[in-house]
């Protein structure tokens, strides 16, 4: 059943590189907030916020690593959410 | 088979005696038994809770009880039965003890977490009881908890709200366990279509368990926030929305009555090919249904919303595509009765509570379309029309149906058999009453009787009356099935191990099952259904 799974041990050294990449990813939403984007201005702080989450998920949550399962489970949870949340505008987009 | 000893006998993990082998048990067996006998506690208060109540309304004006104790009484009847009975039962009980045997494991997945949620539902349970004696007393929001009133009530609501927190984690954490036993623990040479279908129900059920929960954990969260913080986050006034409180509630709480339903519906799936002694009609069908129900339930939220204010495209939206969720479940319905036909039927207790299981539950689903219609919606909404429709899909569905599975897995559980005579006329009385009860109810409400009210208008009398008579009739038989079950501890009529000629591997084991379930790695049939060996061993008998 878990044929699909590698077994990782991730250095110290890559970790400590993500890390870094998430201090930067919030240097940047701090730095954008301080520029009026207009339209953007949500876009852009999603943006990097996804970001920032896929790379907790992926190399802090081991995602990567995981089999299919792990996997389409994960996004499974997403999709819903995504649902719920979209739906829910049927009723307050059109109110 | 050869003798070996039950897990009565055999403690897990070992060496553990008296109540201790039971109180820290890892066996899902015995932790289905715990779940049992807490489980009966509760539904049998809430009966006794019900009963109060119709006795209240079967005369006009105040009978039995004063206005405030119907409302924290008709609360508390809801929260207990929907979150400590009907979303637990099923699941909690014959899921943890048959679902690792139908797919040929010793246990589930994380057999420590089974304990811990466990003791989570009975915890959530207590601390509902709690409630009643602390505060301003038990709430008396109704079980949807809605602001604003909830937020504004002098009663215990935030303890109330923590029971049902407490519950969603346990529930939560059982379903969890479900999805990774029926993925990392299926015997070799069991392919996901060699699953029996209670088995696929549960697996279905607890995918909407795992997701839908957390929202409605959360949205409890937001209402303790909201009494003791004053946030704002439902409150017009301060920027917020009192329908996103319904939006949210019912995130999970429309999906849950899924969870409540779609074990039942396994269950009855499991009965119907083995006393029709025919393989079961659509086996692929009914599995993607299971998976049908579970996913399109899952967006329908807002039908319960129609008259609350909210968008008209929404009302649309949700009106569509709750008429979509009757497809599967028509699929099913339709599996059900094809397999019986041209069956060699075999009459049994069992049998008879499926068979009345698809008759109520086919009214609540029909009555349910009138109610997902918009347009009839706003006329029978918040009536006494809703809460027979919600009582022929939930009692008559999955009241029913785990009173079918107590029947037809009682001789597994306990190696004993029960009186069937007495278990016939229990589950008539109970069905006959049942219809007295809630069809006076249907009619009630289509009159314009509101739910809720503790009192009304003399032309509901005569209606409100026959309800309360049929409870009393319900109640009557469902004492007796109890009572039945009950005895058979006393006579000890010793049961075979298959003594229906099922063909799932709960009936290759012995009853009840030895500790680690089986003597001899089980042999995976090409089709869960398959009962040419029983008929012919049935043939050979009478030759």
């Amino acid at each position: 059943m878990n044929e699909h799974e590698q077994e990782h041990t991730l250095s110290y050294r890559f970790l400590g590189m993500i890390l870094l990449g998430l201090v930067l990813l919030t240097a940047v939403t701090v730095a954008v907030s301080y520029r009026h984007w207009g339209f953007l201005n949500v876009p852009i702080a999603l943006f990097v916020a996804s970001s920032k989450a896929t790379l907790v998920l992926l190399f802090f949550m081991h995602i990567k690593y995981e089999g299919m399962v792990i996997k389409v489970s994960f996004i499974s949870t997403v999709v819903v959410l995504a649902i719920m949340i979209s739906f829910t505008f049927w009723d307050v987009a059109f109110r | 088979m050869e003798q070996v000893k039950s897990f009565y006998e055999t403690p897990s993990p070992p060496g553990l005696t008296g109540i201790k082998a039971w109180l820290l048990t890892h066996d899902h067996k015995r932790l289905a038994l715990m779940y049992l006998w807490v489980v009966m506690f509760w539904l049998v208060l809430a009966i006794f809770i019900g009963l109060a109540l119709r006795l209240e309304l079967m005369f006009i004006g105040e009978t039995i009880m004063p206005p405030e104790i119907y409302n924290s009484f008709f609360t508390l009847h809801g929260v207990i039965m929907i979150f400590l009975f009907v979303i637990p039962a099923i699941p909690a009980i014959f899921g943890n003890f048959f679902l690792p045997i139908q797919i040929g494991a010793d246990d589930v997945f994380f057999p420590r977490l089974n304990l811990f949620s466990w003791y989570l539902y009975v915890i959530g349970g207590l601390t509902a009881i709690v409630s009643l004696f602390t505060g301003d007393g038990f709430a008396d929001t109704g079980w949807t908890f809605y602001v604003p009133f909830s937020i504004t009530t002098e009663t215990n609501v935030s303890l109330t709200v923590t029971a049902a927190f407490i519950l969603g984690m346990s529930s939560m954490l059982t379903g969890l366990n479900f999805v990774t036993t029926v993925h990392r623990m299926r015997v070799k040479g069991m392919g996901w279509m060699q699953i029996p279908l209670f088995t696929w129900s549960l697996y279905a059920t607890a995918w909407v368990q795992i997701l839908a929960t957390p929202v409605v954990s959360i949205t409890l969260v937001l209402v303790v926030l909201e009494r003791f913080l004053h946030i704002g986050l439902f409150d017009p006034d301060k920027g917020g929305d009192p329908l996103l409180y319904q939006h949210l509630f019912w995130m999970y709480s429309h999906p849950a009555v899924y969870i409540m339903i779609l074990p039942g519906m396994g269950v009855i799936s499991e009965i119907i090919p083995v006393f029709s002694r025919k393989a079961i009609f659509g086996y692929k069908g009914i599995v993607v249904s299971s998976m049908a129900i579970a996913i399109a339930g899952s967006l329908v939220w807002a039908h319960h919303m129609y008259t609350s204010g909210m968008s008209d495209v929404s009302v649309f939206v949700f009106s569509l595509l709750t008429f979509l969720v009757a497809i599967p479940t028509a699929v099913k319905v339709f599996s059900w009765v094809s397999t019986m036909y041209k069956g060699s039927i075999l009459m049994t207790p069992p049998l008879l509570l499926a068979l009345l299981f698809i008759y109520l539950f086919s009214v609540g689903g029909l009555t349910g379309l009138v109610l997902g219609a918009a347009g009839t919606d706003i006329h029978v909404h918040d009536t006494q029309f809703v809460v027979a429709h919600f009582h022929f899909t939930m009692f008559g569905g999955t009241g029913f149906a785990f009173f079918a599975a107590l029947h037809y897995w009682w001789p597994k559980m306990f190696g004993i058999m029960y009186d069937f005579k007495k278990a016939y006329i229990g589950s008539v009385l109970t069905a006959v009453g049942f219809i007295f009860h809630y069809v006076p109810m249907l009619i009630l409400g289509l009159q314009g009787m509101p739910r809720r009210y503790f009192d009304y208008l003399p032309q509901f009398e005569t209606g409100n009356f026959l309800a309360g008579f049929g409870g009393f009739l319900m109640v009557a038989g469902l004492m007796l099935m109890f009572v039945n079950l009950w005895s058979s501890f006393r006579q000890r009529v010793q049961a075979s191990d298959d003594p229906w000629g099922g063909t799932t591997l709960e009936w290759k084991v012995p009853s009840p099952p030895p500790l680690h379930n089986f003597v001899e790695i089980p042999n995976v049939m090409e089709y869960p259904y398959d009962f040419s060996e029983v008929l012919s061993k049935a043939a050979q008998n009478r030759g």
